[in-house]
């Protein structure tokens, strides 16, 4: 099929990235943090991709590579727009021991996936993941929103298995701290 | 072993994917069966974790699909197909 695209069968290439466009969407936006700044940057990479086909050689799915470039994309336009003392620290974040302190509960009711067509609710889980540093977020949407294993996820985001753990584990803790009190007072009311 | 809270919420997230040696994971469910404030720990991150989990929290945004494929297709009308 990437052959008869390169032939000049654009048709076909949309058809390729169809099933790619929320993982490469929620890969840029796991960067940027912004939706309107990742839609830019898929838009980019895909044109990178199709510009690129002829030296895509199948050793991964189209989608992995796809993902890859999106992925090289936000990052070198957060790099861009970013101020050398954020970068400073963003590293000592990631590095640092940190508050991994969870939010103390005495007990905890459901919040069932029903609630998630109330608008509120699904704004409290957009704001808590932007307030994560950008590698827990990473590593937090790979796993728990695009539902890659450790091994996907450690290959694509160029880190060790190891790393993974810990960084999803610090994620999962900061986004328990951070929402499970908003949700909780919101399942109240639900 | 006797794990005390601070290790309980260190090995909450392996526990979640069932990525803890038997003894350990053990431990954990003991501890958790009697200590209420771990286990609302645990109820809530496993619950935040299904709850971001659900394509309904993280859509597309409306018209991506659309807007993706008109860039595409005025962007490319400006240049040739590629070519080995």
């Amino acid at each position: 099929m990437i052959a008869r695209v390169i032939a000049g069968e654009r048709e076909l290439f949309y058809g390729l990235i169809k099933p790619c466009e929320r993982a490469v969407f929620l890969t840029a936006y796991s960067v940027l943090k912004s939706e309107a700044d990742a839609e830019d940057v898929v838009q980019e990479a895909v044109l990178k991709a199709y510009k690129a086909l002829s030296s895509f050689r199948g050793e991964s799915k189209f989608g992995t590579w796809l993902v890859k470039i999106t992925l090289n994309e936000a990052r070198m336009r957060l790099r861009r727009s970013r101020s050398e003392s954020e970068v400073s620290l963003q590293d000592f974040m990631d590095d640092g021991d940190g508050d991994y302190t969870p939010a103390v509960l005495t007990d905890w009711r459901e919040i069932p996936s029903e609630t998630l067509d109330r608008k509120e609710l699904r704004e409290v889980l957009h704001r808590a993941l932007t307030e994560l540093p950008e590698k827990y977020r990473e590593v937090l949407i790979a796993r728990d929103v695009r539902e890659m294993n450790i091994a996907e996820t450690a290959q694509l985001l160029g880190i060790s298995e190891g790393m993974v753990k810990t960084r999803l584990f610090r994620a999962r803790l900061l986004m328990q701290k951070i929402v499970a009190p908003e949700l909780r007072a919101q399942g109240r009311k639900g | 072993m006797v794990l005390d809270c601070k290790h309980v919420w260190r090995e909450i997230s392996n526990y979640i994917d069932g990525d803890l040696d038997p003894s350990v994971r053990a431990s954990m469910e003991k501890h958790l069966a009697n200590c209420r404030h771990c286990a609302a720990i645990l109820d809530s991150t496993r619950n935040i974790i299904y709850l971001i989990a659900d394509e309904r929290t993280f859509s597309l945004p409306i018209g991506f699909s659309e807007r993706l494929r008109a860039r595409l297709e005025s962007e490319l009308e400006k240049s040739e197909p590629a070519s080995r």
